[in-house]
């Protein structure tokens, strides 16, 4: 790798950034609301591309992943917020949810490594609805987790002197606080992105293509499957975490509610939507799934008040009947995604033939 | 003593119900392999349209035997045709396709119907009709009503006309010749749609009458219920090994006991630290012991790569 970015792609990436710097600024034109929407939008991508180690780079079909993320919200919320009365810094807090999110990922990787396909699926899915279980019984006889009520008054991320919460300013410069989380967020992303990429080509990427594959003929070839599948999980486990982190900062409350298979389900749509194992694909599925359901709150309400006078179906129940469609319709016509990688692509035609 | 007995009833019933349910998903996983996540949203849509059918022919006038009969028999039809229009749309054009495809498709169909039963039937919880009598009886200090007897014989009816379907009649065994090796039985004449779609067809009749069951002993029904109902069925799919009827159906009675005795007896175990409330976690704590000790389930062949 002499040449590390040929001149086109550095044009590319230079327009990437400017479009990411100004992105807050135009959003917050059409309100915050819109630059908070951006956040999540970013939040998400940032899950699924940690839910892209386990299910499209390693081929894990993992339907409990929220339950990392809500460990690391937890995990935050209870070293962050008045309930313990506890008030950690964030760069002490960030590497705590990852690392105990990592051994909840190793926990549930450990007993499931035999298994495969189908059978994982379910497994996880049951870990996800078990972890969902304990975080909202956790109240009694010694109230951990606070139960259904939830967690709140949770502090927001500091840096320094710096609160991200509300508004600064700097001489002619005005951030808001969903601003701030913003910037912190692109951040956290890109580095993920530039990890995914760089896992992608490394050994053990190309080890996680190959149990994906064909796990017998990985075996074969002296790849360590245990140890290599475990790593999937507690990579993808330690990302979930850090988002829920921040997660639980950006919003300052959060409960059990949040942390549902719906969710789960949601991630892997975007993993699933924009293309498994294919990094582009991946955020652009995120974006999409993000954004849509906003897209169809405000159009959808106002064209059916036009339509029949009322609304007949509110958004957030159309928003999930979208993604159920979506992914038998992906499925059946585009099992790569929207986006595909073009091995991935190269695979699939070669299965149906 | 009587506690024990009160939560070996109550786990038999709640376990009959699991085992109807459970027959649905190993009938389609041993003839095509298939987990069909959307099983437990049919059982849901099954009660629903009970419940619809019931409350607007009392309304009409009919008394609640007839109207309930109709109700029943109209959930069941309606099934019968989910379950073949399910296969036909959304399962058949991947049959060949890799095995995590038609997973995520039956994923997708699940969030679909819940949405559409949703639409259709509202947010709230709803009363289902008091369908069965409410006598009730006591037997050396536990209860028992006339709806958790109605509901075992019932349950005990289908499963035996199920396995006299498959073991003695010619369609039964197409789909045990399609479940072993499924284009050899092609090649014998079977007729593998109408096979696939059969199992389809008839596991989604006993979702339906599982259905109206649950809706009856609750009285209550929800466009939700079938979701939670659904992973528990499937988890004694697997204990009793998926794809084996026998299996399915004492998995199903095994894993209500172990369900009712969990939740009956928690609090004493754990010193009062967890309750009864953790009822839901029982299931899933089998599933993966089973399949991390025992993938095959307690009467499955060993299956090798499936696990």
């Amino acid at each position: 790798m002499k040449t590390w970015l040929s001149p086109r792609s550095t044009a590319g990436l230079i327009m990437i950034a400017g479009a990411l710097l100004a992105l807050p600024f135009l959003a917050a034109s059409g309100g915050q609301a819109w630059v908070r929407i951006l956040d999540f939008a970013i939040l998400y991508v940032f899950l699924a591309l940690g839910l892209n180690i386990v299910v499209g780079f390693a081929g894990l079909l993992d339907l409990g992943y929220i339950a990392f993320y809500g460990v690391g919200a937890y995990v935050y919320a209870l070293l962050a917020s008045p309930h313990f009365g506890l008030h950690w810094p964030i760069w002490a807090i960030l590497p705590i949810g990852a690392f105990v999110a990592c051994l909840f990922g190793m926990l549930l990787g450990a007993p499931t490594l035999k298994l495969r396909g189908d059978y994982l699926a379910i497994v996880t899915l049951g870990f996800g609805e078990i972890i969902r279980i304990f975080l909202n019984n956790l109240d009694a006889p010694v109230n951990i987790t606070n139960g259904a009520l939830g967690l709140n008054l949770i502090d927001p991320v500091r840096l320094g002197s710096l609160s991200l919460a509300g508004t600064s300013e700097w001489g002619a410069l005005s951030l808001s606080g969903p601003q701030k989380y913003y910037f912190l967020l692109v951040t956290l992303a890109i580095v993920v992105v530039v990890i995914n990429l760089r896992l992608q080509h490394s050994r053990i990427g190309r080890a996680w293509q190959a149990i994906r594959e064909d796990e017998v003929a990985a075996k074969a070839i002296g790849i360590n499957t245990r140890n290599i599948k475990l790593l999937a999980f507690a990579m993808g486990a330690s990302f979930g975490g850090i988002a829920g982190g921040i997660f639980a900062a950006m919003q300052g409350f959060i409960s059990p509610e949040s942390f549902s298979l719906t969710e789960s389900v949601m991630i892997l749509a975007m993993v699933v939507l924009g293309g498994m194992g294919h990094i582009p694909g991946v955020i652009f599925g995120a974006l999409l799934l993000a954004v849509l359901p906003e897209v169809l709150r405000y159009a959808v309400v106002p064209a059916q008040k036009a339509l029949f006078g009322s609304v007949l179906i509110d958004p957030e129940s159309l928003r999930m009947l979208v993604f159920g469609l979506a992914l038998v319709l992906v499925m059946r016509f585009r099992p790569a995604g929207l986006w595909p990688s073009p091995e991935r692509k190269r695979e699939l035609a070669e299965v149906s033939e | 003593m009587e506690t024990l007995l009160q939560q070996l009833i109550n786990g038999l019933v709640q376990g009959s119900i699991y085992a109807l349910v459970a027959l649905g998903y190993t009938l389609v996983y041993g003839i095509m392999g298939l987990i069909n996540f959307a099983h437990g949203e049919v059982v849901m849509i099954g009660a629903l349209v009970a419940l619809s059918v019931t409350g607007a022919l009392t309304a009409a006038g009919l008394p609640l035997w007839l109207a309930g009969a109709l109700g029943i028999a109209v959930a069941i039809l309606t099934c019968m045709a989910l379950g073949w229009s399910l296969e036909r749309i959304a399962y058949r054009p991947l049959r060949h396709a890799p095995r995590l495809t038609p997973l995520i498709t039956a994923i997708g169909m699940s969030i679909v119907l819940q949405n559409l039963a949703m639409m259709l039937w509202g947010r709230n919880y709803m009363q289902f009709p008091a369908l069965f009598p409410k006598a009730a009886f006591s037997v050396g200090g536990a209860h028992f009503t006339a709806v958790q007897i109605i509901m075992v014989l019932t349950s005990a009816a289908m499963m035996i006309g199920l396995a006299f379907l498959v073991y003695r009649t010619r369609l039964g065994m197409a789909m045990r010749a399609t479940a072993q090796n499924s284009q050899v039985a092609g090649l014998m004449g079977v007729n593998i749609d109408r096979v696939v779609a059969a199992a389809f067809v008839i596991g989604s009749a006993l979702a339906a009458v599982a259905g109206v069951m649950v809706g009856a002993y609750y009285e209550i029904a929800h466009y939700q219920m079938g979701f939670m109902l659904g992973l528990k069925a499937f988890t004694a799919a697997v204990l009793g090994g998926i794809g084996n009827l026998g299996g399915a159906m004492a998995g199903g009675i095994l894993l209500g006991l172990i369900e009712a005795l969990g939740a009956g007896y928690i609090g004493d175990l754990t010193g009062g630290f967890l309750g009864s409330h953790y009822q839901d976690i029982f299931a899933f704590i089998v599933l993966i012991a089973v399949l991390v000790f025992r993938p095959a389930g307690l009467f499955g062949e060993k299956t090798g790569e499936r696990a």
